[in-house]
């Protein structure tokens, strides 16, 4: 085992700093050390995207960046991106539309959703499930997570 | 007295009320197994077979237990000291199953030792660290070959690898030897037919995948001698007996809990191994431990579903009525018999009647060990098989008389008025209207429409087809007389100080809403709002009793105890407030609950507030004769036969004539799930239903090689439906309510994974047809595909 190493990363808009293994997987840090245990890992290998999370903005697999590469960076994941009380359009659509039933891949999902509507405002419904792809939900076969994106980004352009 | 002067509240049955559950879960504050960390909790890992099938000769944990921070490290035979065989929920017969193996591993991922360590990085690094060395034997892969004398064998005791052979039920059978007597019908039906097709028909072995992997903590405290388990399961209740009896501890010392749960699906039903281990654990090193599976493991060791294969002889005379089926199953179950394992496969001959009046069935069942995954319920579990081969069927009947798939069903469909029907196998069906909803999804679907578009397609040079199907389930799985593990379901309803309710209910929800749907029936019961109504699960130290949550049985046999437990408390809120009803006559019989009142049923002058009636009911100064105080009741529901649901699917698919890759153009659903409580919710059960069925149809199967190695063990390999590869389903309802609980309710929680199926295979052969195609196996692999579109016949 190596030793341990200093990183410090903004998560949620609070620099966390700590010592850890060089192994350690990013999703690990911040579900074990900073027990934001609403990021999930579904798989292992980087297919299932419940452990997205934004890193500098861009929606990441969590499960394959190990926490000393996100050293310096900063992480968003679904515990920061409600305003205080007030939820984010996408978890509001979310639960308006009935995009989830389990809930697990939720997290993983609507943080997908974040950045997809960042980079399309306004996507086709096509656009929609190309850009969720790299996300399974085994309870919901999409339709109403669709329905969400699209309540969501409507609410967002009104806005 | 008092005048009603609240707001009116708006009924809620029926309604889509959006779910309550939601809040906690799109903000990341649920708490599934994997969030819960005890002070001083250690971590399992174990060191799984490599291999299929062999003799264990020599396991060396010197340097796993030599690792800093390991705590311990336990083979298997050592733990058999702790732990006896796993019991199964059937009455089969069934070899010895221990949790980890003692001997002899008979499949790839069989756990063969245990570390406990202080990290879950160290439990895994010493865990690699075990070297164990095997007596290789030959793998048993392909479950006919597993039959024939020569073969190995798995399990002594069990020749030719046979556990299961029998008759179920069907015509000329004798259903207490399950043997048949008689076979003269079945030879006439068959001799006089004008037309037979024959077909054998695999279904392939699919791994659930519930998003959330299985995972466990087990905190057992010596001083109490009281053991907590929260485990990803469906059934905690199940848990807390089985676990409790392998301990050697009563009920009352074991707590179960599932916490949030992300999905099951079936394959959370079974208790497992690895749950025992981590309770016995946890005794031995007097630590909280916590076991978490990763993927692979999952597809490893959580038990799969389906891989029945079927020869399926289905008769017919020239006009397209069908005068008998003949169906020899085979089923592969894996290498051990688990909690239903070997009952799943005996649902797929009893639903092979369908929605037909078959004067003729016979089904012969066979299942078979094999050095693969354990099998048990999968969504739909049996179900789904058998309406899969006879669906395929019905569709090769009508082709070869050139009939419409739709009118060969309308013609032997079972009638209206023959309900409540016996069918050949020996189950009743309680409700059914079939007619009505084949005509409403030929209408959405625009049937003719359709056809008329494939045709038009093809003159483009295009493949297309459609096709369809018509299915009938069970759900609402009791009775008791069938259910091994009981198959009734508790609830308590409990009317506090202030007015508020909690109810607590054994139908423990991973993903089904029953927070949302259970409110939504009391506060139309009570007639208070859904906001004073708390719907309590998954923790037996909270909810006394209960069985838990599959075979789509929630709503129609959980709603039916909690409604039963409702009308007690309602019963005795009424007493209450006929009690302080001091200035009037009021006998309680006279009572309604409307608008947050007790109220004199068309005279609302006369009324108290739910409130004041419940605070009195906890000071009852004076306590009417003859009553207890407080408001807490509950009630147990024990089905008096299953439920029936039915619907038609329709689908429309594209084949790449280049590449092969089938597209999902269309799909419609009109399911009759009897009465709906809440439709968003039905609808989302159906959606995710569909995606599953549509998933074994076209994507998703288990495979192994001849060694008896998976190959198929991450999602890398293993393809799931993405939201890419679906179209927009389009849903219709028709309603046939059934009689045999209070609410009408039938269920909804497998249904779309029994239709999609067959609707999506018939497609495609429908797309294939012009190339001499009468039947492809699943999934519809490009390959595949490709190969029928260049070289014809079947695959």
């Amino acid at each position: 085992m190596s030793e341990p190493v200093p990183i410090t990363i903004n998560v949620n808009g609070r620099k966390r700093s700590a010592m850890v293994e060089a192994r350690l997987l990013l999703v690990h840090f911040l579900r074990e050390s900073l027990n934001l245990t609403g990021t999930h890992v579904g798989c292992d290998t980087s297919q299932c995207g419940a452990c997205t999370v934004l890193l500098d903005g861009r929606s990441t697999k969590s499960c394959t960046v190990f926490a000393v590469q996100a050293d310096g960076s900063e992480v968003q994941t679904i515990e920061g991106l409600a305003d205080g009380d007030e939820l984010h359009p996408l978890q509001d659509g979310f639960w308006e539309e009935h995009g989830l039933q389990c809930g697990y891949c939720t997290p993983g999902m609507i943080m997908s959703a974040v950045n997809l509507l960042e980079d399309n405002p306004a996507p086709s419904e096509a656009e929609i499930r190309e850009g969720i792809s790299g996300n399974i939900c085994r309870c919901t076969g999409y339709q109403h997570i669709v329905n969400a994106i699209q309540h969501a980004a409507e609410r967002m352009a009104q806005s | 007295m008092t005048i009603a002067d609240g707001p009116a509240l708006p009924k809620l049955i029926g309604e889509r009320v959006k779910r309550r559950e939601d809040p906690r879960l799109i903000q990341g504050q649920a708490t599934y197994v994997d969030d819960i960390k005890l002070p001083g909790m250690l971590h399992l890992a174990f060191k799984r077979s490599d291999i299929a099938h062999g003799v264990i000769r020599s396991i060396d944990t010197s340097a796993a237990a030599a690792m800093e921070g390991v705590e311990l490290v336990i083979t298997g035979a050592e733990l058999a000291e702790h732990l006896g065989p796993m019991p199964i929920g059937t009455p089969f017969p069934a070899p010895d199953h221990y949790s980890v193996a003692t001997d002899k591993v008979r499949y790839v991922g069989e756990p063969v030792a245990v570390v406990v360590a202080e990290d879950r990085y160290l439990a895994r690094d010493a865990a690699d660290a075990i070297e164990v060395e095997y007596d290789e034997l030959p793998a048993v892969v392909d479950p006919e070959a597993a039959m024939e004398a020569g073969s190995a064998t798995l399990h002594e005791g069990f020749e030719r690898n046979i556990a299961v052979e029998s008759y179920w039920g069907g015509t000329g059978v004798n259903p207490e030897t399950a043997q048949p007597e008689d076979d003269s019908a079945v030879d006439a039906a068959f001799a006089e037919a004008d037309v037979v097709v024959s077909q054998r028909m695999l279904n392939q072995r699919l791994a659930p995948n519930a998003m959330e992997p299985r995972g466990v903590v087990a905190h057992y405290e010596p001083g109490r001698e009281y053991l907590t388990v929260w485990s990803a399961t469906q059934n905690p209740h199940i848990l807390r007996t089985l676990v409790a009896a392998l301990m050697g501890l009563g009920e009352h010392q074991v707590r179960a809990v599932a916490p949030e749960v992300g999905g099951g699906f079936g394959c959370k039903i079974n208790i497992y191994g690895e749950e025992y281990v981590a309770a016995a654990l946890s005794r031995l090193v007097k630590a909280p431990v916590k076991w978490i599976e990763d993927r692979t493991e999952a597809f490893l060791t959580t038990t799969h579903g389906r891989d029945l294969l079927g020869y399926i002889d289905l008769a017919a005379k020239n006009d397209g009525t069908i005068t008998g089926l003949k169906a020899r199953i085979i089923a592969d179950i894996g290498a051990y018999e688990v909690l239903l394992t070997a009952m799943i496969p005996t649902l797929t001959g009893l639903m092979m009647n369908g929605v037909y009046r078959l004067p003729v069935v016979r089904h012969e069942l066979t299942e078979v060990f094999t050095n693969k995954t354990p099998t048990d319920a999968y969504r739909g579990a049996g179900r789904p098989e058998g309406l899969y081969f006879l669906e395929r069927a019905v569709d090769m009947v009508a082709r070869e008389l050139g009939m419409d798939p739709a009118e060969i069903r309308r013609k032997n469909f079972v009638p209206p008025d023959e309900f409540p029907f016996a069918t050949q196998g020996g189950l009743v069906y309680d409700s059914g209207n079939y007619e009505p909803c084949l005509d409403k999804a030929l209408e959405v679907a625009d049937w003719q429409g359709l056809l008329a578009e494939r045709d038009a397609a093809r003159a483009e040079g295009r493949i297309v087809g459609v096709g369809l199907s018509f299915y009938v389930e069970v759900c609402g799985l009791g009775p008791s007389a069938v259910v091994p593990t009981g198959g009734w379901e508790h609830s308590g309803v409990t009317v506090e100080r202030g007015g508020k309710v909690t109810a607590t209910t054994g139908a423990s929800p991973h993903g089904q809403g029953n927070e949302t749907t259970f409110a939504q029936m009391l506060a139309d019961h009570f007639s208070i709002p859904l906001e004073d109504i708390t719907i309590l699960h998954g923790d037996t130290s909270v909810v006394k009793q209960g069985i838990g949550t599959f075979g789509s049985r929630s709503q129609a046999v959980g709603g039916a105890a909690l409604i039963s437990a409702a009308g007690k408390a309602g019963d005795k809120m009424k007493q209450f407030a006929a009690a302080l009803m001091t200035d009037q006559e009021v006998s309680p019989e006279d009572l309604v609950f409307e608008d947050g009142r007790i109220q004199v049923e068309g005279a609302p002058e006369v009324s108290k507030t739910f409130a004041e009636v419940a605070d009195y009911a906890y000071v009852p100064v004076p306590l009417p004769p003859g009553m207890e105080p407080g408001v807490s009741e509950e009630a147990f529901f024990e089905p008096e036969n299953n439920t029936y649901p039915f619907g038609c699917h329709i689908s429309m698919v594209e084949v790449d004539r280049d590449t092969g890759e089938t597209k999902l153009l269309k799909l419609i659903a009109v399911d009759d799930c009897g009465n709906v409580i809440n439709p968003l919710i039905v609808d989302g059960q159906v959606h995710g239903g569909l995606a599953q069925g549509i998933g074994q149809a076209m994507f998703e199967e288990v495979v192994y090689d001849e060694d008896g190695q998976p190959v198929t063990a991450s999602f890398m390999d293993y393809v799931m439906p993405r939201a890419a590869d679906l179209p927009v389903f389009e849903l219709d309802r028709t309603v046939t309510p059934t009689p045999i609980n209070p609410l009408g309710a039938k269920g909804v929680g497998e249904a779309g994974t029994i239709g999609s199926t067959p609707c999506v295979v018939n497609a495609a052969v429908d797309a294939l047809a012009p190339f001499g195609v009468t039947h492809i196996e699943m999934p519809l692999r490009p390959e595949r595909m490709w190969r029928l579109i260049n070289e014809g016949g079947q695959s």
